[in-house]
């Protein structure tokens, strides 16, 4: 009988001493999409094109950038807002113009039932949110991964709840993290709230039509039927934490529940001050 | 028997079910070449299509209701299960149920009997019990559980497969089972629901959607189950080429355009095509038009399996093939099993055997 990694006898699992590449293709492939579904050259495309929006509209501004690692894997870690959120194209374009390294988006697998929008979604670098697709993407290729634990919560809350987070799920992005060794790394998006305000929500449009949610915005209100894809110009300010780190071993099947949701919550506390803090020096919503 | 590797394993005496079967054909061939295997049972309802040597052809019916006395009868210590329907299109329903999940239970009910001599099985189950939902992962391990109840006849029956397979290792620890689950499989001869699409004039896909395949070469699935049968694998395992390919890019490579199906009510449309036996898309494949599927093949590979092809050089060896047999028309003249002959050769005290 065989036994796998012969060169190590003890371990399961071979330790991998280097990091598989997500972008390593055959020499006969016809596209460049990845084993994810990213494509490089649509990335590259949607940055020029999102590019104006990213400086000239939302005027993006980053603190702290250099906490971002730019090798190996981290899981970034995000308050979520408005109806369609606009924070994760502002955090995703952001770290692959500045930092110059892919980003992985974690979302919702509603995205991947929609035609066109799923597939394009999935091009640009977006994943259905699987514990299975956060590991291999952390540990096995050592890649930056960005998740909003609040999940639709965020976006679905209405203008009055602006900036209080939800909870952060059962703390499974933490739990990940642990398994795969990575550190995890939060930010504090301020602005995202502001560009697409949700007035109300409209319960039974949204069972209707099978969506998460059915939000009224006041873009709609503003700008007609265009408002449902047109954001108001808030000013984005974005504000990288320090990284955690976990003093756990990686790699075990299951980790302390308890200790779990102590890491979430101090996590999702940090984000909250940091958010309360950055909010008492804005002056403006439009111009920061 | 003569060489160094072969005289330090014992020699094998092997049962393949699904001998008339594109699968069982080629085992059977690939374990002729094998000096260390001593004796070859193949079991079918259909007669052998390829060639063969020494492999002795047995007909049964479709539940294999006379296996136990062939298994007794021939001391056997390995099977080799292909006989598992994966192609929803090639016949109804309950015939699907007979062979796929009546004719494994009868399988493992003789391997298990008291005086078995039975010690390896190896089972080819297909990836389709993972399913395909929006809420998969993008690769699947060995271990990952699906996401929703499998629904389609086929995939049923496949997971009835496994719990028979599963139920079996449990309680026969003596016998070392692998479980080889087994991608797309695409390559120059074999004929699935995804080579009838990809050789229709234009390929079907759905509206907005454009899953990613993963493909596994025919020669691939051959030398995989040759590896578990001379390395005693133990467990499951997937068996899929590297590599994820947009199916717009699969049909791309085929040199064909894509026809896109509405992304509701897809069966209600492809009805019609199907009862004039024009495309056929089983249930099992409509999720994979969305949603596409995954496996993760590294299991095997830590295990010292190399791949010969990668998911886009299966398809491109397939298409390759295709343009080929364009060109020149089926070149291998197509074999026909005749009783009389076979037995003459193999048991003729006129037929000279163990030249020097």
């Amino acid at each position: 009988m065989l036994a796998p990694g012969a060169d190590q006898p003890d371990s399961y699992l071979p330790v991998r001493k280097e990091y598989d590449d997500p972008d390593q293709l055959a020499t006969d492939r016809m596209s460049d999409v990845n084993e994810w579904g990213r494509s490089e050259h649509m990335r590259e495309l949607a940055r020029r094109l999102y590019d104006p929006v990213y400086r000239n509209w939302f005027r993006v501004e980053w603190e702290g950038l250099e906490k971002i690692p730019t090798d190996g894997g981290a899981l970034l870690v995000a308050n979520h807002a408005a109806a369609i959120p606009s924070d994760a194209p502002v955090i995703m374009h952001g770290i692959e113009t500045e930092l110059n390294r892919p980003c992985y988006g974690l979302a919702d697998n509603f995205f991947r039932t929609l035609p066109v929008l799923g597939t394009l979604w999935n091009r640009l670098g977006g994943l259905p949110a699987h514990p299975d697709n956060a590991y291999r993407l952390l540990h096995d290729q050592g890649q930056l991964v960005l998740v909003f634990p609040e999940g639709v919560k965020g976006p679905a809350k209405t203008y009055d709840e602006r900036y209080q987070l939800r909870r952060f799920g059962r703390g499974g992005f933490v739990e990940i993290a642990m398994r795969a060794g990575v550190p995890v790394i939060p930010i504090a998006v301020v602005g995202a709230e502001e560009s697409m305000p949700t007035l109300l929500r409209i319960p039974s449009i949204a069972k209707a039509f099978g969506l998460p949610y059915m939000p009224l915005t006041a873009n709609m209100l503003v700008a007609g039927p265009l408002g449902a894809v047109l954001y108001f110009p808030a000013k984005f300010k974005l504000k990288v934490l320090d990284p955690v780190h976990f003093d756990v071993p990686p790699g075990q099947e299951r980790y302390s529940r308890s200790r779990i949701m102590d890491e979430s919550e101090l996590i999702r506390d940090r984000i909250q001050v940091a958010l309360y803090e950055m909010l008492r020096r804005r002056r403006s919503v439009w111009f920061g | 028997m003569s060489s160094a590797t072969t005289a330090s394993r014992p020699a094998r005496r092997v049962l393949v079910t699904g001998l008339g079967t594109f699968w069982g054909g080629r085992i059977a061939q690939a374990l002729e070449a094998d000096p260390n295997v001593e004796v070859i049972v193949g079991l079918d309802t259909t007669e052998p299509t390829v060639e063969l040597e020494r492999t002795e052809y047995v007909r049964v019916d479709a539940n294999y209701s006379i296996l136990s006395r062939i298994v007794h009868a021939t001391q056997v210590d390995t099977i080799i299960h292909t006989f598992l329907v994966v192609d929803p299109t090639q016949m109804s329903r309950r015939s699907m149920h007979e062979i796929n999940v009546i004719g494994t239970m009868n399988l493992f009910a003789a391997a298990s009997a008291p005086a078995s001599t039975v010690r390896n099985v190896i089972v080819k189950s297909a990836t389709m019990v993972y399913g395909c939902a929006p809420e998969d992962p993008v690769w699947f391990r060995e271990d990952t559980p699906r996401s929703r109840p499998a629904r389609a006849p086929l995939e049923r029956s496949l997971e009835a497969v496994e719990g028979y397979v599963r139920d079996f290792a449990e309680d026969n620890p003596h016998v070392n089972v692998a479980l080889l689950r087994f991608s797309n499989v695409i390559g120059s001869q074999i004929q699935t629901p995804l080579t009838r699409l990809l050789n229709l004039p234009v390929v079907p896909s759905v509206f907005g959607f454009d899953p990613r395949f993963q493909f596994v070469h025919e020669d691939d699935v051959i030398r995989s189950i040759q590896f578990a049968f001379e390395h005693d694998l133990p467990g499951v395992f997937n068996v899929a080429g590297d590599g994820l390919i947009p199916w717009s890019e699969v049909a791309k490579q085929c040199g064909k355009r894509t026809f896109a199906l509405p992304p509701v009510g897809t069966s209600l449309l492809t009805s019609p095509f199907r009862s004039i036996g024009l495309a056929d898309v089983p249930e099992a494949y409509h999720g994979l038009l969305k949603y596409g599927r995954g496996v993760d093949n590294r299991r095997l590979k830590d295990f010292g399996f190399r791949y010969d092809y990668t998911s886009s050089q299966a398809v491109a060896a397939f298409i390759e093939a295709v343009r080929l047999r364009h060109t020149i028309g089926d070149s291998e003249p197509a074999y026909r099993y005749e009783r009389d002959v076979e037995q003459f050769f193999r048991h003729s005290p006129a037929v000279v055997r163990d030249r020097p």
